[in-house]
């Protein structure tokens, strides 16, 4: 699964630019479900039918990542940029980013003035240099979009990348597609577009998908760094079984459905209490006339900076999990 | 011109009854269809021409949605004080700075009146440094008490700036041209149909407090495709620094590509300036992650909506008076006319 993992997050996909990376999802899924297809925003949806007992069941992990979008190339060629997502300034300077056609740019600051050294620098201070000599040689425009640019790196147990939110998602769906066999759902698996900038994609696939049952995987933070803010959830003690977030709460009988299976097959798993952010669950709760949702999280150091940091274990169970949950019948 | 009428009508968010009635006159004889839903939108629908269709007959047209906001930002009357003078709260995005020493008109009256200032003479020199919020101003209609301002007005009265339109030559100069300059393009593009899609004309309400006209006339239509169309924020003014104008005046019409509401599509975006490429049309982006628009609600209405925003540059918009130039209104007009005529289905990667 390692090799499926690194294609997805070394590849270019910052939110309303999921063009490249939903080909290499294509390709990856190509021949996994009965049917495929993209609807108006992007979202890439794969259908495995099950039987007439089952339930429609909507998995979703998003596609997209943040990024930085140019917003001015001023007389010398220089790019000035605002985020797309959460992007945080401190990660910024000296990174580097890439736009879709490959174009590379370093980030570079303006003088800082020596009462500023210990603050963070804003994001106007800061330009993006693509190496144009002036206005004219510069390869990109207003508005194009960059990712960040950062290789995947296997640490053995724990794995780093640049966009584990949400890559680790979209690399379960599929090593999940790959090992159910079979499954008496309906079970439409979501890659969503836009995420990040206001769970947009989940909203319009939910609408058309009509789910009965939602999940989202999608990282979650931990609390097991040196001075971390207090959070009870460790790389490596399992997956996460969402409780709450920011802006949703799980349906009970999702989260117990989850934590039923996960002891039944014998994986560790912990509960996520997560005080601010949120995922695609929220706005698939609330399509239509609501949809009982839940989520299975990843435990992910440094999020939303282009060093991520995950357990391969954490990854492989959450995996044996879902394929679980859709295996069986559901009662809710 | 219409946009004259447009910009002198009377029409804060919530009361856009009388730029509707313009708009309506303007466009009645032009559309096939018409009517005005439960929030007040004007949905006008001007079929496609099967003769326009040059992909063929067959298979229905595409169903394209392209809107303007009627509403304006303004004022509300919240309370009459014993003197007569009347306190009032903003209706959409409004910056204080503007308000003081202007003129207003008051209610379906259309009572004028000024919003009060102390005279510089009488302030002290730290107030000439402050910002004054407008719950310390008044609206002063020139009655001597509470009664006598009863006969004149009444809580929950609108209050719209009372500016004259003005053709400056290259430019144009009144109030509201956000959004009344995007209603006036799209009066100019249904009258210059038909087009090989089923274009609804859609002229929504409360834009400025919220999206709210747009997201529930996206929900009846169900659109393919959706373009806005906006007067926008145009920051043109000489700086110190090498930073973005937003958008400039005279640079042709602006196409977002992201702003706080939405993502444009980018088959449609690149629609747009192959269309302005191909016929000499100036276009310029605007600076992305600025403002929001009805795409935001468009675009994620049902399933889902492609969408783009192609907009007027417009100086000094939520003031009381603002600036367009003529040929950008020209070129939007005919960018999208033009962008209409090459929009096939396959744009949006539909089978026909």
């Amino acid at each position: 699964m390692k090799e499926l993992i690194k294609k997805l997050v070394e590849t270019y996909g910052p939110s309303g630019n999921e063009e490249q990376i939903r080909e290499i999802i294509r390709a990856e899924i190509a021949g996994l479900t009965d049917e495929v297809r993209t609807d108006a925003l992007g979202n890439l949806i794969a259908r495995k039918r099950g039987g007439s007992n089952g339930k429609r069941v909507m998995l979703a992990a998003h596609m997209d990542e943040i990024g930085v979008i140019v917003t001015h190339v001023d007389e010398k060629g220089f790019l000035r940029f605002g985020p797309v997502g959460g992007v945080w300034p401190h990660t910024l300077l000296g990174g580097r980013v890439v736009f879709a056609d490959g174009t590379v740019g370093v980030i570079g600051t303006e003088k800082i003035e020596d009462e500023n050294r210990k603050k963070v620098i804003p994001l106007d201070k800061l330009f993006i240099d693509v190496g144009a000599v002036d206005k004219e040689s510069v390869p990109v425009r207003v508005g194009d979009v960059a990712g960040f640019q950062r290789p995947f790196a296997d640490l053995g147990k724990r794995l780093v990348a640049k966009s584990f939110d949400d890559r680790i998602g979209c690399a379960i769906l599929i090593q999940v597609m790959r090992d159910l066999k079979e499954t008496p759902h309906d079970v439409y698996f979501v890659f969503s577009v836009q995420e990040e900038v206001g769970l947009r994609g989940a909203t319009t696939s939910a609408y058309g998908i009509e789910p009965q049952i939602g999940l989202s995987v999608d990282v979650t933070l931990t609390g097991d760094t040196p001075e971390a803010r207090t959070m009870a959830v460790e790389l490596g003690k399992g997956p996460a079984i969402k409780v709450k977030d920011g802006r949703m709460l799980a349906h009970p009988g999702v989260k117990r459905l989850l934590v039923e299976t996960a002891e039944a097959i014998g994986i560790p798993y912990q509960l996520e209490v997560l005080d601010g952010g949120t995922t695609d669950a929220t706005v698939i709760q609330v399509s239509r006339e609501g949809v009982p949702a839940g989520c299975v999280s990843i435990p992910c150091r440094y999020v939303h900076t282009p060093s991520e940091m995950v357990d391969y274990d954490d990854v492989t169970n959450a995996v044996k999990l879902l394929a679980a949950v859709l295996e069986q019948p559901i009662t809710l | 011109m219409i946009l004259k009428e447009l910009s002198e009508a009377f029409g804060v968010s919530g009361h856009e009854e009388a730029v509707r009635q313009i708009i309506f006159d303007a466009v009645r004889d032009d559309v096939d269809e018409y009517e005005v839903d439960s929030i007040g939108n004007l949905i006008t629908l001007r079929r496609g021409s099967a003769q326009a269709r040059k992909h063929g007959t067959s298979g229905a047209p595409l169903k394209v949605m392209v809107a303007a906001h009627m509403d304006e930002v303004g004022l509300m009357i919240t309370h009459i004080e014993d003197n007569g003078q009347l306190r009032f709260a903003k209706v959409g995005g409004i910056d204080d700075r503007i308000l003081l020493a202007k003129a207003v008109y008051v209610g379906d009256k259309k009572v004028p009146g000024v919003i009060g200032v102390k005279p510089i003479h009488l302030q002290e020199r730290k107030e000439r440094n402050q910002v004054i919020k407008c719950d310390k101003m008044t609206i002063d209609i020139g009655a001597t008490s509470k009664a006598e301002a009863e006969q004149m007005v009444g809580i929950g009265d609108y209050v719209a700036f009372a500016t004259s339109f003005a053709d400056l030559g290259p430019t144009l100069k009144g109030k509201a041209f956000d959004d009344r300059a995007g209603c006036a393009v799209l009066v100019e593009i249904i009258k210059g149909g038909p087009y090989p899609c089923d274009l609804y004309g859609v002229f929504t309400v409360q834009e400025e407090v919220g999206l709210r006209g747009a997201r529930v006339a996206a929900y009846a239509i169900e659109p393919d495709v959706a373009f806005v169309l906006e007067g926008t924020i145009c920051d043109d003014m000489p700086k110190k620094k090498d930073v973005s104008p937003t958008t400039e005046l005279g640079k042709g019409p602006a196409i977002t590509v992201m702003d706080r509401s939405f993502i444009a599509d980018r088959r449609l975006v690149q629609l747009l300036v192959d269309t302005a490429t191909e016929l000499g049309i100036p276009y310029q982006f605007k600076q992305p992650l600025m403002g929001g628009t009805d795409a935001g609600a468009i675009h994620k209405t049902k399933m889902g909506v492609p969408s783009a925003v192609v907009s007027v540059p417009s100086r000094y918009i939520h003031s009381p008076v603002c600036l367009l130039s003529k040929s950008d209104f020209e070129n939007a007009v005919r960018l999208m006319q033009e962008t209409l005529r090459r929009l096939t289905p396959a744009t949006i990667g539909k089978n026909e």
